[in-house]
């Protein structure tokens, strides 16, 4: 008889969850039970939302997903769903809303396979699209990735076949093959989680990419702040040179192969080609004019074609399926499918993979099913900090290139924030406009100078000391800093500050004229207050109050100095009368 | 400036050979440079541009280009509070004060101790566990400002242990 397999989703988000203490108490449990069950440690399954997540295949039957699995949930687990086959609380629906629009393409054996252990990629079609390659000419190959319409993942959305046709054309002795995992935008964390889950499948299209373009040399950009990402990359490494899939003379095609990794060293502009290419070079990450591009000039002053992680995890399958099957999937300009990391004010959290095209709408309120709580949806991030905030009247937009560019924001990586009625727009637009500061590699004076203007302007406007003239200067410097930049970081980091200005101008009005922040998020704006006739006095706020801003007798009404108050929200939160409010 | 033990020089120079002496080699050699001595001081820049025959200003250049590198010694716990987008909108910036309150240090800042030092790192990926504070290996997930003086106090005792 086969073995029930029993999958831990281990991830680092999975991991920092306890799933670690969850496979020991499954592997303690089992083998005290005599029961016969393979443990897997997989990749990342998705579901963020329900961490710790396992999923138990029981012998001929479908793979079941149990969510919040702790302690309690497992052994209920073993002995209602494994020992006695009964149903379990914590089984997430295979149809359910979070899983019935997604379609995996670029996830499609992250949380299934053992990410250290290559036959298990091999079992699923794994290095078979390497294989139909080797037999081909690379003309044919590119050819194949140019019909399918691929376009690249990390933001820029240039067309991959083109890229890889470029380089190739490109005459060199020497070319190179990089893999950009750099992923440096907050909130977003599908390349991690790819290399996480699936190695393979990035190796493999970098080799076939490497056979199309005519080169022997591949490297991996990573950033050093992924540990377990790297670790499981050597991991795979190791293991397709042992099989013959990476080195010299690759399955006797005479076609040689191999992957170096280099780390990044916490710069979110490295993203950007150029800059990348020089750090790899050991070099500061600044940027450079392009052209020449680096598919003429780049790593070394050889063509080398810069792919992204989740550009690459998609290769493979396109040449096993073809071209017209992937660009079935899709709008007119945009192919395939797209990862997003859905995070915020939003009720399930996760990783998700869904066709080009689908609207924000069926992502945010299906598959993410809606705003926690009460509040109302307010907008939807994306594109990071080059990208901008989606407000409610393009919750109806199907998401590709082109339409996330009209509505004013861009695809980018695939970070996707939802926020809420608590969220204040132009604290938004200030903290990303923060984070393009503190990243600007300061060899443009518009970014380097020029964004630290339009902080402070924000900051005017978000201490109550703004006016109307502040925002023309705002909108005029933006589009200076636009148009002056060399690079994307400098040419999109106005971008946030643009979109909010544009979709929440009534916000940014009201915290001028009005001194009003709606969302209570503006420190200097709002002032928290006892209400006399609600307090009983009865000291839970005083005792909690880290500044001793509160004072008051037991049993008498209460008060807050304002001065000393550093509006840190524990009273209105520890008030069991609603007795503080936020004026 | 302080010179070099003979043994961290030995080691640099070992470092460096590893990687053939390659000026491109760089960030591969301070990383694990730093990795061994905990941070980079001008005497160490000094030692690796001798030998991969480049000039200091060039590793000083990278050093203080990248946010991983630091040049001054950490404390024995790093407290990171993540500042990505996740953790900005579930409120971290009430966690990060409550930590510069209690530790009575800025961001990057060392306690007089050597116990803690304050940082931000930009996303650990953990968008659904935010607001998120990582130290060392572990990551703690939900904080709340009333949570930080437990975690602050764990790891001080922690700290007494390992005395």
């Amino acid at each position: 008889m086969e073995n029930t397999i029993i999958k831990f989703a281990m991830g680092t988000c999975g991991i920092a969850s306890g799933t670690q203490d969850i496979l020991n108490l499954f592997d303690k449990e089992l083998s005290r039970l005599n029961y016969p069950a393979s443990l897997v440690k997989t990749g990342c399954m998705g579901h963020c939302y329900a961490e710790p997540t396992i999923s138990i295949t029981l012998p001929g039957k479908d793979a079941v997903y149990f969510g919040n699995v702790n302690e309690e949930r497992a052994r209920d687990i073993i002995d209602h769903f494994l020992l006695k086959g009964d149903h379990t609380e914590g089984i997430i629906p295979p149809e359910g809303d979070f899983s019935r629009k997604q379609l995996k393409i670029a996830l499609r054996n992250c949380g299934e396979i053992d990410p250290e252990n290559i036959q298990e990629y091999i079992d699923r079609e794994g290095y078979k699209a390497l294989m139909k390659c080797l037999t081909k000419k690379p003309e044919k190959v590119i050819a194949e990735i140019k019909d399918s319409g691929l376009r690249g993942r990390g933001g820029g959305g240039f067309s991959t076949g083109l890229k890889w046709e470029i380089t190739r054309k490109s005459k060199s002795d020497v070319k190179y093959v990089v893999c950009n995992a750099d992923e440096g935008d907050p909130g977003a964390f599908m390349d991690r989680s790819v290399l996480e889950g699936d190695p393979h499948s990035v190796i493999e299209a970098m080799i076939i990419c490497g056979y199309s373009i005519g080169s022997n040399n591949g490297l991996v950009y990573i950033r050093a702040e992924y540990p377990l990402a790297i670790s499981r990359l050597k991991t795979a490494l190791n293991q397709a040179r042992e099989q013959g899939f990476l080195g010299e003379n690759i399955l006797h095609s005479g076609f040689s192969f191999d992957i170096e990794i280099r780390y990044g060293a916490g710069a979110f502009v490295c993203g950007e080609e150029t800059a990348l290419i020089h750090s790899m070079e050991g070099m500061r990450g600044e940027p450079t004019f392009k052209p020449p591009y680096p598919s003429v000039s780049g790593y070394m002053g050889k063509p080398t074609c810069v792919n992204n992680v989740e550009t690459l995890a998609n290769i493979a399958t396109i040449i096993r399926n073809g071209a017209e099957w992937f660009s079935s999937i899709g709008t007119a300009t945009s192919k395939g499918t797209k990862v997003f990391a859905l995070a915020g004010k939003i009720k399930r959290t996760g990783l998700i993979e869904v066709p080009m095209g689908t609207t924000l709408r069926e992502i945010i309120f299906e598959i993410g099913g809606g705003i926690k709580g009460i509040k109302k949806f307010k907008a939807a991030q994306t594109g990071g900090p080059s990208g901008g905030c989606l407000s409610e009247q393009y919750l109806d937009t199907p998401i590709d290139y082109e339409h996330l560019l009209e509505a004013g924001s861009m695809m980018g990586s695939g970070g996707m924030i939802v926020l809420d009625e608590d969220d204040c727009m132009v604290s938004m637009a200030k903290f990303y406009l923060e984070f393009s500061i503190d990243e600007s590699c300061g060899k443009c004076a518009p970014c380097r100078l020029g964004n630290k203007r339009l902080h402070e302007m924000l900051v005017k406007i978000t201490d109550g000391k703004g006016t109307m003239a502040d925002l023309q200067k705002i909108k005029d410097l933006s589009v200076v800093i636009k148009d002056t930049s060399l690079c994307g970081l400098g040419q999109t980091s106005p971008n946030p500050v643009l979109s909010t200005l544009n979709q929440f101008h009534d916000e940014y009005v009201a915290h001028i004229e009005e001194r009003n922040c709606s969302a209570h998020q503006c420190k200097e704006l709002i002032h928290y207050v006892i209400l006399p006739d609600k307090c009983t006095g009865c000291t839970v706020c005083f005792r909690n109050c880290p500044v001793e801003a509160i004072y008051g007798d037991k049993g008498e009404v209460h008060s807050i100095l304002d001065h000393q108050c550093i509006k840190c929200g524990i009273c209105l939160s520890k008030c069991k009368f609603n007795a503080i409010i936020i004026n | 400036m302080t010179t070099l033990s003979e043994s961290t020089r030995n080691f640099l120079v070992e470092l460096c050979r590893k990687y053939r002496n390659d000026e491109h080699e760089l960030i591969n050699v301070l990383h694990e440079a730093q990795d061994a001595l905990g941070y980079l001081p001008v005497e160490v820049q000094h030692l690796v541009a001798g030998e991969l025959k480049i000039p200091d200003a060039r590793v000083y250049g990278v050093v203080t280009f990248y946010s991983f590198f630091t040049m001054v010694p950490k404390g024995k716990f790093d407290i990171s509070i993540c500042m990505g987008t996740a953790c900005y909108v579930k409120g971290n910036e009430l966690i990060l004060d409550e930590f510069k309150r209690r530790l009575n240090v800025k961001v990057g800042g060392t306690t007089p101790d050597g116990i803690f030092t304050l940082s931000t790192l930009r996303c650990v990926g953990a968008c659904s566990l935010a607001p998120v504070v990582s130290i060392g290996n572990k990551v703690f997930g939900n904080v709340t400002p009333l949570q930080v003086k437990k975690i602050i106090d764990e790891y001080i005792e922690k700290a007494e242990e390992l005395h």
